[in-house]
């Protein structure tokens, strides 16, 4: 209990102290004890709750509730004031339905529920708190070069990194806290902050562009804030409960019945984790600067909307339309963001695309909602947290060192920057190459999708997933291509951004070798108390140990033979008319021509408009079509009672 | 033994020259003549090949080319010089841009005279070229025990 | 059970490639004898080969060899653990990730033609992936397992049921023995409009070995075909042994018969022929187990 009360407490001081403390070294000071703490304790955490595997914690004091309702009121009234002056009327609308909506709730009815637990902590919350301790805490670090350089980029402007550290640290107490809380109005309370955390991070420099992507970002996560505000009067009213665990344990006998606040919490989770048609929020949070792009992605925002998801699991399914509605929102997802990725050449991008088409996927597997099809969930939960943010913060040295982020400027970075290179590779591969991370989830999913028995579903990951190979490997390809006459610039870099850097790919090959064990001790453990039981085994242990086997073999083989050719080297073929440089060939009349080399992008059958709109209406059909038979569900059910 | 004479793989430049043993070469290619019964494939890739067909006349223009060619074959490697425009410079040898044969720039182990050489005369100057391929390998492999 | 299981994976790993390249000496025959040739000796194959590793050893980067050792070494896996009787979804995983490396090696030359070659085998991966999940997910819910030895185990032969994903594996097989109309990345036939594709830059040992990892691959792959007619019976072997082999030759049949397309038509085609017959088929699936 009280490391996670600390967990929650601590980064919120931590964010107040980094308000205050203006100077670079202090600050640099605070922030890697601050991130160590984090780590650390949430490993506590890990260890202390590993033999129970969870508690459940009553936590009765009434003023909390008035603390929250007051907070919540001053970030409404926030809303509403920016939303008017910056003239997004839209922002201030949905912050003046869903604030006074929940308050009256919880004043007139809310107050005569018995809440049980209002916090409590299990092994898929244990997961995420690593997550959330660890990646979270490395992003911070590597925050502090990067906006170094950022400040130094940005000369003329005033110095707002306090602002910056402060909603950083205050982003994560707020995570934990989401993860953690069993209540949903304290639930709905996190949630509301890590939306305007986001707001805040997004419009951070202040322009026009970055303002304006900031208030489509909050705007769509109060439309989804809504449907949570929804979610809990209805839980309330008809239900008699505000708690989480509850719901669930009504789902296993009136299933057809907690599907209509699951929908409405779906609906939220859809919103948050920037499924289609919302997708365009996380694509507008390309223009902060890249750690918070690492930490939207990987460790919080859209990591909280999944979380409520594969949460929902249970509940959900083939069954009724919620788990229809959201399992079909998420395969529409995956899919046309896996084309939209192809398109793209920004590297930010694709990337983007790259987490929307992952967190599809994991909202399919929430929606399937078998233990098999959870278990692929929270898996690429783990991986993608670990690889999307190495990949993000290389992505951002790179921008840094090299000016550009763009792939096609990248040719040859493995001369320009041998060490980055390689990371983003390690990245890279374990996106989607067997024998690592992602790759063993997506094979879960896809067995637990055969076995739903919904055929859309296995077509769409039998095309999703090549597509996904053709858009990774040449971006692999245009790092590996060795350019000649291309200078090693990589002594440019920080010395934390590389500490960063290091750390997370020793995870992503840590996590790809221990993940029987995370399997073993913490996932069906978990699936069983939730499911009942697993029915069957999700991976077998052989297939297991082979994956272990080729990660081993491939890291060996590449420490013993990679670049240790000692072949002649020859000039590259270039019909004959090499000009000795392999950059240059004569040309006719004798003129010397440059070569350049540039990669598909397929606009014509894969443009990123096209895909927008063709998944953004398909998933807004089956939104209308989940949302409208619950609606309706509820409308006859509460007919029938009165 | 050595495997080399049994699959020499072919490159094919056509220098300065009226094409007439260019499409002489190409015609050794076609059912009538079939070198794919020797295991000679025209590979077009210098970096695949064994054996160099040279026809037509070097200049200025394509001196470095051929040399840029013959340097990126693997060893071992053999010349051909095919008609007799590549083996001396024929009739365009007095021309003011004209080098002279193909042995001005690299090094000829067979020369297959004609004009144009016949495919015959192709095919029999390629096999002879295969024993000097089998020479050169048999200096390799001694070079290599050193 | 595992003395079996390592016995046939050694027999793989020793007979694949005599197999392998019998099948591409036999293959240049046919095609001489299609268009009323000679042909080279059956051997011949062997011949190039055992050639190419008596050449001298030369690269354009220092890098390039590692990526091809991953890929043999990675090929051979997958036939491996196929004939070991282990998950087909590993084995195809295991495959593209050989194919990734593969790709990667000849983006390193940054090398006009081997780029494009490696663009283009991207662009045929990527065609026939969705065809190759929908066969191996159709072996699942036809024999309820993913493990060649289950499927090799069942009683009734897949073939009827999957009739569909096997016209549909059959077209991607083109695409995967690199035949014509589908040969765009790399050919075996005379030099093409991109030199020699994605194998521009490999020489020697090198292209030798890619050459042994082809056989290997089409040993496996022809391992597939013999999947839909196996049933454990004497005579579900030797049909699907005899239908293996046809189906080669059919594929050589087809190169010989066509001229290469362009990507726009290899993709285009390959997907719509998964949508068609392997959606379809598993749909019937669906509804008929």
């Amino acid at each position: 209990m009280g490391t996670i009360l600390f967990l929650i407490f601590f980064p919120m001081i931590i964010a107040l102290i980094l308000l205050v403390a203006k100077a670079d070294k202090l600050r640099d000071v605070i922030v890697k004890i601050a991130a160590l703490a984090m780590a650390a304790v949430s490993i506590v955490v890990a260890v202390q709750y590993f033999k129970s595997g969870g508690d459940t914690f009553a936590v009765h004091v009434e003023a909390i509730n008035y603390i929250m309702m007051v907070i919540e009121a001053l970030l409404a009234l926030y809303i509403i004031i920016v939303g008017i002056k910056h003239k997004k009327y839209l922002a201030s609308l949905f912050a003046v339905i869903q604030t006074p909506l929940l308050m009256w709730f919880e004043l007139s009815h809310g107050h005569h529920i018995e809440v049980g637990y209002n916090m409590y902590v299990d092994r898929l919350s244990v997961i995420m708190i690593l997550i959330i301790g660890i990646v979270g805490g490395l992003i911070t670090v590597y925050a502090l070069g990067y906006m170094k350089d950022f400040q130094h980029h940005h000369a003329g402007e005033s110095d707002r990194r306090p602002w910056f550290f402060f909603v950083m640290f205050l982003f994560l107490g707020a995570m934990v806290g989401l993860v953690t809380s069993n209540n949903m109005i304290w639930m709905y309370f996190f949630w509301e902050i890590t939306s305007l955390s986001s707001f805040w991070l997004i419009g951070y420099t202040k322009t026009e562009e970055a303002t304006n992507n900031a208030f489509r970002a909050l705007i769509m996560n109060l439309g989804g804030g809504l449907g949570f505000a929804i979610g809990i009067v209805i839980l309330g009213m008809v239900f008699g409960t505000l708690e989480l665990s509850s719901m669930l344990q009504i789902g296993t006998v009136y299933g057809d019945l907690v599907a209509i606040p699951a929908a409405f919490f779906a609906f939220a989770g859809i919103t948050k984790a920037a499924q289609m048609p919302f997708n365009s929020w996380l694509l507008g949070a390309m223009v902060a600067p890249t750690p918070t792009s690492a930490l939207l992605h990987s460790s919080t925002m859209v990591k909280a909307g999944v979380f409520m998801i594969i949460k929902l699991a249970p509940v959900l399914g083939m069954s009724n339309f919620a788990g229809i509605m959201t399992m079909m929102v998420g395969g529409i997802t995956f899919l046309m963001a896996s084309f939209a990725a192809i398109s793209q050449s920004n590297a930010k991008r694709v990337l983007a695309y790259s987490t929307i088409a992952n967190l599809g996927l994991i909202v399919t597997c929430g929606g399937i909602g078998t233990p098999e099809a959870v278990w692929a969930g929270v898996m690429l939960i783990i991986f993608h947290a670990v690889t999307k943010s190495l990949l993000f913060l290389c992505v951002g040295t790179a921008e840094h060192n090299i000016g550009s982020r763009d792939i096609e400027d990248m040719d040859g970075l493995f001369v320009r920057m041998p060490r980055l290179a390689g990371f983003m590779m390690v990245g890279i591969a374990g996106m989607f190459l067997a024998p690592f991370g992602m790759l063993i989830s997506k094979w879960a999913a896809m067995t637990a999708f055969v076995d739903s028995g919904n055929i859309i579903l296995v077509g769409i990951i039998c095309f999703g997933s090549a597509v996904t190979a053709f858009y990774w490997i040449k971006w692999m390809g245009k790092l590996s291509a060795i350019v000649a006459g291309e200078k090693n610039i990589e002594q440019n870099v920080h010395k934390e951004e590389t500490f960063v850097h290091t750390t997370l790919v020793i995870l992503t090959v840590v996590v790809c070798l221990i993940f029987p064990l995370i399997s073993a001790f913490m996932l069906v453990p978990y699936l069983e108390g939730v499911f009942g039981g697993l029915t069957s085994v999700v991976l077998s242990s052989g297939n297991m140990i082979i994956m272990v086997i080729m990660v081993a073999v491939i890291v060996l083989l590449t420490g013993i033979f990679f670049g240790k050719s000692k072949k002649k080297i020859v000039p590259i073929y270039l019909a004959g008319a090499n000009m000795g440089d392999n950059l240059t060939y004569q040309g006719s009349m004798g003129k010397e021509v440059r070569f350049s080399l540039r990669n598909w992008h397929m606009e014509h059958y894969f443009g990123e408009k096209k895909m927008n709109l063709i998944g953004g209406i398909a998933s807004t059909v089956m939104l209308i079509m989940g949302i409208g038979i619950m609606v309706g569900t509820l409308v006859s059910l509460l007919g029938g009672v009165a | 033994m050595s495997y080399i004479a049994k699959s020499p793989w072919v490159i094919h430049y056509d220098g300065s020259s009226c094409n007439g043993c260019d499409i002489e070469v190409l015609a050794c290619l076609t059912p009538m003549y079939d070198v794919e019964r020797f295991g000679i494939i025209n590979t077009g890739n210098p970096k695949h090949a064994d054996v160099f067909l040279l026809t037509g006349a070097v200049n200025e223009q394509n001196k470095d080319v051929i040399k840029q060619i013959y340097e990126q074959m693997p060893e071992p490697k053999v010349v051909v010089a095919v008609g007799i425009c590549a083996c001396s410079g024929g009739v365009f040898k007095d021309c003011y841009n004209i080098l002279g044969g193909s042995d001005t720039v690299v090094p000829v182990d067979v020369y297959v005279p004609g004009c144009a050489a016949r495919p015959e005369a192709i095919i029999d100057g390629v096999v002879k070229g295969l024993g000097v391929l089998q020479e050169k390998r048999d200096k390799m492999a001694k070079g290599g025990n050193k | 059970m595992i003395i079996k299981t390592v016995i046939s994976i050694i027999a793989y790993l020793i007979l694949a490639p005599i197999v392998g390249g019998l099948l591409a000496g036999l293959d240049r025959k046919f095609s001489a004898k299609m268009q009323r040739r000679v042909g080279p000796p059956v051997l011949q194959p062997f011949y190039d080969v055992f050639k190419l590793f008596e050449k001298e050893d030369q690269t354009v980067t220092k890098v390039q060899d590692f990526y091809v050792l991953i890929f043999v070494v990675f090929v051979i896996v997958s036939g491996a653990i196929f004939f070991g009787g282990g998950d087909m979804l590993l084995v195809i995983f295991t495959l593209t990730l050989a194919s990734a490396f593969l790709i990667i090696a000849a983006y390193s030359s940054n090398s006009p033609y081997a780029e494009i070659g490696a663009e283009r085998e991207l662009l045929q991966m990527m065609a026939y992936e969705p065809m190759v999940l929908m066969t191996v997910i159709g072996f699942y819910m036809c024999c309820g397992s993913f493990a060649v030895k289950d499927v090799l185990a069942g009683t009734s032969m897949p073939f009827l049921p999957m009739i569909g994903l096997f016209i549909g594996f059959l077209f991607i097989l083109t695409i995967k023995f690199r035949k014509s109309p589908f040969d765009l990345s790399m050919s075996h036939h005379a030099h093409q409009e991109l030199v020699k594709g994605l194998t521009t830059e490999f020489s020697g040992k090198t292209l030798g070995w890619i050459e042994v990892s082809h056989w290997y691959e089409n040993v496996f792959l022809l391992g597939f075909v013999f999947l839909f007619f196996a049933n454990g019976t004497v005579w579900g072997t030797v049909i699907g042994v005899v239908v293996a082999l046809l189906t080669y030759f059919f594929e050589v049949v087809i190169d010989n018969s066509f001229a290469r397309m362009k990507w726009q038509f290899a993709f285009k085609s390959a997907w719509i022929v998964a949508l068609v017959f392997g959606v379809i088929n598993i749909f019937v699936l669906y509804v008929i187990i």
